[in-house]
């Protein structure tokens, strides 16, 4: 029934008959009995960038994870089958003080890496030691997250201690960050920079092959801890940039599937091609687009501008409109529609422009731009990305919400180097912007609309120390209601109150793969897949 | 001879170091920073602490003139330096998609050359009559047909017909040359029809002006036989128009088929071009740039020695 009703959901994303024929053949279809996992085979799948370097700790890109990741280990990881819930890895267990200030882990004994050695809590330290305090010209992505970490010990080869500068919630899935590969603290200790060029791990694959601009390639680790795993004897990623060669290559089976994503249009033309050899699998997406506003700039330096803006906009219609064309969906505030910190239904009504009388919302945004002194017809420009797919159809639908409100605007997509450099120099009005993690947490969805001096990403330029002392009491409110409910006036203000920024909608995850490709669920972000411990082929 | 070779070879210096200023200088000139592509465009949060550690390391903070100088310095040392995106020389970066290129546009040049020059001497020879006017409509499409297009249309009837997809990987012709022209065959084919669609036009209007000739009416004068005056005396010398055509397509192909490339996931030049510039890879950019002006400067060069074999009246005196 389960499997369904994820069918069901599935075929939403496609449109026209093709979806009324699927969802015929799900209900019709019996549910397929639990098997049991096949060893053999190879994996192919897609990945649609190449990984920069191979160093999970300075890189912040899915390219660098989908090649590489099945290569190592994690302390602690998110449990695929069960996301957004952390395992141990290498952790056999763990306790935290009564304080939340110490966290002790025990580490699984006998573990190997693909050399032979034997792991110890020395390479966990090692490891955490170079992502929490990194040395010399050692580049670590996610040092602000660890920034409650006094120090990482290792008292014994079986034990990992963190110790705390203040209890901070959300702890153990920052540690459960998928980048956060395992690496040999010899290694280490002779050159630093060694893994950005070189694999070292004690993860289900070890290293076979990697050419630049072709594939990947990995073969099952027979001395994996975890005994009977890997299933698959190895898998080989190909790197296809271009769209059209990326459906091409999953229509004839040459790959299986791509683990970040495709849009509806996408699916339905893989669909119309290789019909019922291939499953779908959904989840709303742990990446969003906002509109990020000048407010060094007349008139969005006014609330009531801002205000008007984003009350012009009918997201529930938009959701329903474009999810029929682009990835784009769920609507919600800023953390993850439908997960732990999320409004509910009734305050997300409350904020500007989430109401679902779009008529009246937009008589008051008229009032509001008349209050303002904006004129009829007032002209500005929407700054966007020049990808297709979600920022195109995005940037469209804003434009025309904002005509219904008497404004002219002009869309203007430029290329990734110069929208960064754009943003970055405030040369713009108002911009497409987007946010992506591999985590549902107040502290890293929130950190990019604090004050400008505070938080580089904060292109919009506004200060505002209510905000930034609102981030800190939340960060260290370990109590999960009274953290909700800063969280909430966090959102109200950004959203609400000064219209800083504000969401349009938030993108739905669409991940077609054949059937043959077992173990595999989609999951809310495409950083923590694919888990190829897991995965087996039927045939 | 060896010393207009020599003197040839010379001057392509001065050449080369005229485009490698102004590679550096455009590449500088575009918007956008390779730091922020790498570890923001991810839609992550990196602190300004880290983004400014990676542009030390990469050396961006340095004077340009001292990055200009290091170099210019490599190069003379056939060193083009590392590349800013991966880490790994640009040479191997160059090296490892070369072969295809090549290949790529050798058997588009075979294809197009055997397509062209016979199709093109036949429209030639029978000038407004129906053989003539076939030639025109095959080379007006191939002219009008982008080769990517036509890739397209490739993929989607092998797909939809015969299940069938190229490999999407490449082999070296010597490892399994099935393996290989299975991949490459198909987008040399719509390379070459395009390439060939303008050579075929070029050999066409070159032979008529030849046939035109005073020398060849002579040699109808003198009761040649008509193979002999088309082959030996009007064709030889109509081929130097087109081997000039050949020899810019050629050098064209080793870094221009960027879509082409992309429609078929080849790992070539011309992808190779794209991600570099996208990604605002300085380093690689200027040694990509380099390596097709190079192309160009040899494959211009050797044009110009087969002119002398051609035509005895071309001296390098």
């Amino acid at each position: 029934m389960a499997g369904a009703v994820g069918r069901v959901r599935a075929v939403r994303a496609v449109p026209g008959w093709l979806a009324i024929a699927v969802l015929v053949a799900a209900v019709l279809a019996p549910a397929a009995p639990a098997q049991q996992p096949r060893r053999g085979g190879t994996l192919v799948y897609i990945s649609t960038a190449q990984p920069p370097s191979f160093d999970g700790h300075r890189e912040t890109t899915f390219a660098m994870l989908h090649p590489v990741k099945p290569h190592y280990s994690y302390l602690v990881k998110f449990d695929t089958q069960n996301y957004p819930k952390v395992v141990g890895d290498l952790a056999e267990s763990w306790t935290a003080s009564r304080d939340g200030l110490t966290w002790t882990f025990k580490i699984r004994s006998g573990v190997k890496f693909h050399d032979g050695s034997t792991l110890t809590s020395r390479d966990i330290k090692a490891t955490y030691d170079k992502i929490i305090f990194p040395k010399g010209d050692v580049v670590s992505a996610r040092q602000a997250m660890y920034q409650s970490v006094r120090a990482v010990e290792a008292p014994d080869p079986q034990t990992v201690v963190f110790r705390l500068k203040y209890a901070t919630p959300g702890f153990l899935e920052k540690l459960a960050s998928p980048f956060n590969f395992v690496y040999k603290a010899e290694i280490l200790e002779r050159d630093p920079h060694w893994y950005e060029r070189n694999i070292m791990g004690t993860g289900p694959f070890r290293f076979v092959e990697y050419v630049r601009g072709s594939h990947w390639v990995g073969r099952r680790f027979e001395d994996y801890y975890e005994r009977g795993k890997p299933y698959l004897d190895g898998y080989r990623v190909l790197f296809i940039a271009s769209r059209s060669a990326m459906l091409a290559a999953i229509k004839s089976g040459q790959a299986l599937t791509e683990f970040r994503g495709v849009s509806p249009a996408e699916l339905a033309d893989i669909l119309r091609s290789a019909g019922d050899k291939v499953a779908v699998g959904t989840s709303p997406w742990q990446c969003n687009n906002t509109v990020a506003i000048n407010t060094k700039k007349k008139p969005f330096d006014d609330p009531r501008v801002r205000r008007a803006l984003t009350l012009a906009i009918d997201r529930w219609g938009g959701s329903q409109a474009l999810s029929e064309i682009a990835f784009v969906k769920p609507v919600g505030a800023m953390m993850l529609p439908g997960g732990a910190w999320a409004m509910s239904d009734a305050e997300l009504a409350r904020l500007a422009g989430y109401g679902r009388d779009i008529a009246q919302a937009r008589q008051q945004a008229r009032a509001l731009l008349r209050e303002a002194g904006v004129p009829e017809g007032f002209s500005f420009t929407l700054k966007n990305r020049d990808i297709s797919m979600p920022y195109e159809a995005v940037g469209v639908y804003l434009v025309d919400q904002w005509r219904q409100i008497g404004l002219n605007v002009r869309h203007e997509q430029v290329e990734a180097g110069r929208y960064f450099a754009d943003q970055r120099a405030g040369n713009y009005d108002l911009v497409v912007d987007f946010a992506c993690d591999f985590i549902d947490d107040p502290d890293v969805q929130l950190l990019k609309f604090l004050s400008a001096d505070v938080s580089p990403v904060n292109y919009g330029g506004y200060i505002d120390r209510q905000l930034d002392a609102l981030y800190v009491r939340q960060s260290r409110t370990p109590d999960k209601a009274q953290r909700a409910a800063l969280v909430h006036q966090f959102e109200r203000r950004v959203l609400d109150e000064q219209a800083y920024a504000f969401y349009v909608l938030w993108w739905q995850r669409i991940i077609p793969y054949w059937k043959t490709l077992r173990g595999y669920k989609t999951t809310t972000n495409h950083y923590v897949e694919p888990d190829l411990a897991e995965y087996w082929l039927a045939e | 001879m060896t010393r207009y070779v020599l003197t040839r070879l010379a001057l392509m210096v001065p050449t080369l170091v005229t485009v490698a200023v102004l590679i550096f200088i455009l590449v500088r000139i575009v918007p956008g920073d390779i730091v922020e592509l790498r570890l923001v465009s991810g839609g992550s949060f990196v602190t300004p602490g880290v983004i400014e550690a990676e542009r030390q390391r990469l050396g961006l903070n340095r004077p340009l003139s001292a990055q200009f100088l290091e170099w210019m310095v490599g190069i003379f040392r056939a060193d083009l330096g590392t590349s800013m995106w991966s880490g790994n020389p640009v040479t191997q970066e160059i090296a490892i998609r070369l072969p295809l290129s090549l290949q790529l546009a050798v058997m588009a040049t075979l294809i197009a050359t055997a397509l062209a020059i016979p199709l093109g001497t036949l429209a030639a020879l029978y000038r407004g009559r129906w053989i003539d006017h076939v030639v025109q409509v095959i080379s007006v499409a191939g002219l009008a047909v982008p080769s990517f297009w036509l890739g397209i249309l490739f993929i989607l009837f092998l797909l939809g017909v015969f299940r069938y997809l190229p490999p999407l990987t490449f082999t070296p012709l010597l490892e399994n040359p099935r393996a290989n022209l299975e991949q490459l065959i198909w987008p040399a084919l719509a390379v070459g029809y395009r390439y060939s669609a303008v050579t075929t036009r070029m050999t066409r209007s070159a032979l008529l002006e030849v046939l035109r000739e005073d020398y060849v009416r002579t040699a109808w004068a003198k009761g040649l036989a008509r193979r002999i005056i088309v082959r030996r005396h009007a064709l030889r010398n109509a081929l130097l128009p087109v081997i000039t055509v050949i020899g810019l397509e050629f050098a064209f192909l080793i870094g221009g088929l960027v879509v082409t490339e992309q429609v078929f996931n080849l790992n070539g030049i011309g992808k190779l071009v794209v991600e570099a510039i996208s990604q605002r890879d300085y380093t690689l950019i200027q040694g990509l740039m380099l390596l097709v002006a190079l192309a160009y400067l040899l494959v211009n060069f050797l044009v110009d020695l087969i002119y002398a074999w051609l035509d005895p009246r071309i001296t390098y005196q």
